[in-house]
């Protein structure tokens, strides 16, 4: 504890508020005009016209209020809970230990997260046909939901605490166990102090995630269970009740709002300084870390990688051969499939070969990497050590994550009318949705860098710019690294049809991937299952890219 | 860094504006995401009316049409396509369109020119019936169900798999069938549907890839609410080719919807006189000829020709459910909320 406080004294001494308010006001200048013109004016704009007050005293209004919020807290708080309990042990050991095939898994935890609904929920589909699972054909909702939310948000503890847990200088938990504390001291004590900003940042992304869950709850809660966002689409569009709808948004608005303040509060009691380190990852030594390794690798691999196997196993497999003529299924290997992506058998206008949409969903996700970091590393630099006015915009950058996709879209269209046809506005929509990660993965980080040795390089005569490549950029690079995966992977998978006014013949992979199931046939099937393929193998690869020099 | 990623963005966004076509005379239609044509017959009408037709999309046809609505007063296209009868009712209330009768109408049946007003013209068909997966019902020698009463019967248990007429437009014309047959006893109907194990799923997509036996997806159930065409895409969609459809629609008086699409001039076009062309052309036969393979819905126009695979594999119910939009736009909502009370 002595430890624990002696740092955060030394980090209040040296890294106090900022004394600079013109780079305060640079620093800000971008991202608040960004959020301004894309965010909050579009919502003001939505909530004028559709917001009525009556809406507050109508019974029946409250009663699905009541009855929404609170399954929405009840499903978010134990798909958080669950998430964590995959997730704690697995993002340690991604920072601890070094194993065969350790980048490649790592990479594949980051799967689900960017694949479209439908797609993990026929990949799940496949995986509960199998004998073994007969007895699992038809579990509870709330089951399917659950496990759906860990499967698709494990990959943020493991990636914001794997990156906390990087730094941690491991002398730390050294010098304290020849100092003679048990392992649990060392947790309790040394450990998850210094995790704390990195465990709440984690935290607060997965719970706000789950709070605003869509498409699985639409998918897998069988039209018997309503989120919020749910009941907000359904609202707005199939039973139609704009003022309820209104009063539903702002009220996912205000509990992201609150989170977000708990989590700011909750982060400014801990904020550690910690020597900035190399990777600290060994390969396992004594039998017990041999165990673990072995274990919980095969565990994680096995839940990751059997649903999303059958993905690139169906977009091989033919199970269709003179099904119309003879009962019996036959099984055989095929190509023609992919061969068929680059056909345009109908001639259609709005086709276009796969390369196609790949190239389009890179170029979308380079840009969504770059707008999302040049917004977000002046934005998380300001909010690492805040000065009071910074403190009550701090909580405002979660709200994105928190507002209805299908509300902001109907006040994006009110705000930009035809010009939201521009394609500019896909990496702009996935900016906005990426941004909220990119900023709490750079923000710990950013804290983390200890304002002592920045003095020091400085008293010894480094010039600004040789302080920030040899101090700041390597912890920097780290974080910046993690958050160019999550806005990547985001934009990748995001659909976003809801958002904005598509143009047909610039579709994106998750988009082409919906094209070919909204109609029958064993060929659309089969190319569906192709194109998710090679989405995944296009992941696979950038997060591998991202992550080359990660553990070097 | 930072200062280059600044630059780059910058210079990337002009780029990607200075991307954006600027042709002279442009026609922006509407639609939602199932809208497809081929290429050389929007080419055709782009070189008789030397205008350059560029297409947006809004979600599926009840977010277009929302979009639509709510941007009344600075349209966000031309043209509007995909608005069906159980919308009909509620766009014609809005008055976003301008009124347009076109002379193309004279080839079109009476019996799905629902706009009186002539704000919205008819433009195709589907309908939305019970598929069943021939080689289920083969191997175990069971007879088809024949009714919508017959789907509660013990040998039908756990077959049969339906969208949620809350979230989907394949549910809600499979509800309004429900309700045309049964009347105010639709919602015990639908209780023994669901004693009998119904499976509900949020969209076609699920209910299709992944409940109905007979996709390529495999599921449990044999029989799936969906559209009387699939059998026909099964069959142009096979590798390798098929001689025969694997699964075959239900086609029994009062088991299918009929859903009945509409497109309109919006109030507000820039250019309206193309528009009304655009119309004309939609109801043309080289259009019209183009639907059924583009997206698997039926001609209005009485001159069409259907491609074979359609008159051989697609089916159309000779009496499909009965509802004016009228009733049903007074009614859907009410319907629905009391669906989902039943089913919960």
């Amino acid at each position: 504890m002595n430890l624990d406080k002696r740092i955060a004294q030394e980090g209040q001494a040296y890294g106090g508020p900022a004394r600079w308010p013109i780079s305060r006001f640079i620093l800000w200048a971008l991202p608040s005009a960004f959020l301004l013109a894309f965010f909050f004016y579009p919502l003001v704009k939505i909530f004028a016209l559709t917001f009525e007050a009556q809406a507050l005293t109508a019974q029946e209004n409250l009663q699905i209020v009541w009855r929404v919020t609170r399954f929405t807290f009840y499903q978010a708080a134990l798909s958080t809970l669950l998430t964590l309990a995959l997730g704690l042990p697995a993002a340690f050991l991604f920072a601890r230990f070094n194993f065969w095939g350790k980048s490649f898994l790592r990479a594949l935890t980051a799967i689900p997260f960017m694949l479209p609904t439908v797609v993990v929920a026929a990949a799940f589909n496949s995986i509960l046909q199998l004998p073994v699972f007969s007895a699992l054909r038809q579990p509870a909702p709330l089951t399917l939901i659950l496990l759906a939310h860990v499967f698709y948000n494990a990959t943020i503890v493991i990636r914001i605490l794997g990156a906390a847990l990087a730094q941690l200088d491991p002398k730390l938990e050294q010098v304290s166990r020849s100092l003679g504390a048990n392992g649990a001291q060392v947790w309790h004590e040394i450990l998850l102090p210094l995790l704390k900003p990195a465990l709440l940042s984690a935290v607060l992304l997965i719970f706000i995630l789950d709070f605003t869950s869509f498409g699985v709850i639409l998918l897998l809660g069988g039209g018997k269970v309503s989120t919020l966002e749910v009941e907000i689409y359904l609202r707005v569009l199939k039973l139609p009740n704009l003022p309820l709808a209104a009063l539903l948004a702002i009220l996912q608005l205000v509990f992201t709002l609150i989170f977000s303040i708990l989590y700011a509060q909750a982060l400014r009691r801990s904020s550690h300084p910690t020597a900035p380190r190399f990777s600290i990852a060994r390969p396992p030594q004594t039998l017990r870390e041999k165990i673990f390794v072995g274990v919980f690798s095969i565990l994680l691999l096995s839940f990751f990688s059997l649903p999303l196997i059958s993905l690139p196993f169906r977009s091989v497999l033919r199970l269709e051969a003179d099904r119309g003529d003879r009962a019996q299924v036959q099984i055989g290997l095929t190509t023609e499939y992919y061969q068929e992506l680059f056909i345009n058998r109908r001639n259609a206008l709005f086709y276009v070969p796969p390369i196609q949409a790949a190239i389009n969903s890179i170029v979308i996700a380079s840009l969504t990497v770059l707008f999302s970091l040049a917004l977000g590393i002046p934005t998380a630099w300001a909010l690492a050590k805040p000065t009071n006015l910074e403190k009550i915009l701090d909580p405002l950058i979660m709200l994105p994550l928190g507002s209805s996709a299908v509300m902001l879209g109907l006040g994006l269209i009110l705000t930009y009318g035809r010009a939201l046809a521009s394609p500019i506005f896909i990496p702009i929509a996935h900016t906005l949705i990426a941004l909220p990660f990119v900023i709490r993965a750079l923000q710990p980080a950013i804290a983390s860098i200890p304002e002592r040795l920045r003095q020091s390089a400085s008293v010894l005569g480094a010039s600004p710019w040789r302080v920030w490549r040899l101090i700041d950029f390597p912890i920097l690079r780290r974080a910046a690294l993690t958050a160019a995966t999550f806005a990547f992977t985001i934009s990748l998978g995001e659909f976003g049809a809801t958002l904005l006014l598509s143009r047909p013949e610039l579709p994106t992979i998750p988009v082409a991937i919906a094209r070919f199931l909204s109609q029958a046939g064993g060929l659309n099937y089969g190319q569906a299952m192709a194109m998710s393929t090679i989405l995944m193998a296009l992941t696979l690869a950038g997060i591998l890219l991202l992550e080359k020099d990660h553990h070097a | 860094m930072k200062k280059l990623t600044l630059i780059g963005c910058v210079i990337l966004s002009f780029m990607f504006a200075a991307c954006a076509p600027a042709a002279p005379a442009e026609l922006v239609v509407m639609t939602h995401s199932s809208f497809a044509v081929s290429e050389a017959v929007i080419r055709t009408f782009e070189t008789q009316n030397n205008v350059k037709v560029s297409f947006v999309q809004g979600g599926d046809a009840g977010e277009t049409l929302n979009k639509a609505i709510l941007s009344k007063d600075a349209p966000l296209a031309d043209v509007l396509f995909g608005v069906d009868n159980t919308f009909l009712s509620r766009a014609v209330e809005a008055g976003i369109f301008e009124t347009y009768a076109s002379p193309e109408l004279a080839n079109v049946d009476s019996i799905y020119q629902l706009d009186s007003t002539h704000q919205l013209t008819p433009i195709d068909f589907g309908d939305v019936c019970i598929n069943y997966d021939k080689s289920y019902f083969a191997q175990h020698k069971l007879a088809l169900p024949n009714s919508l009463e017959s789907l509660t019967q013990p040998e039908y248990k756990n077959l049969l798999a339906v969208e949620n007429p809350a979230t989907s437009s394949v549910g809600l014309a499979f509800l309004l069938a429900t309700r045309a047959h049964f009347g105010e006893g639709y919602l015990d109907y639908w209780r023994e549907l669901k004693e009998n194990g119904v499976v509900v799923t949020d969209g076609w997509e699920t209910a299709y890839y992944t409940n109905f036996s007979g996709s390529s997806g495999h599921g449990a159930q044999p029989l799936v609410v969906s559209y009387a065409s699939s059998p026909a895409a099964e069959v142009i969609f096979a590798e390798p080719p098929l001689t025969d459809a694997p699964t075959a629609s239900i086609l029994e008086a009062g088991t299918c919807f009929r859903q009945i699409e509409f497109a309109g001039v919006l109030k507000g076009a820039t250019n309206p006189k193309l528009a009304e062309k655009f119309i004309d052309f939609l109801l043309s036969a080289e259009f019209q000829n183009d639907l059924p393979l583009q997206m698997f819905v039926y001609p209005v126009n009485q001159k069409a020709t259907l491609p074979e695979a359609f008159v051989k594999y697609s089916q159309i119910p000779a009496q499909p459910a009965e509802l004016t939009p009228a009733e049903i736009s007074a009614n859907r909502d009410a319907w629905i909320e009391a669906w989902t009370e039943a089913m919960q």
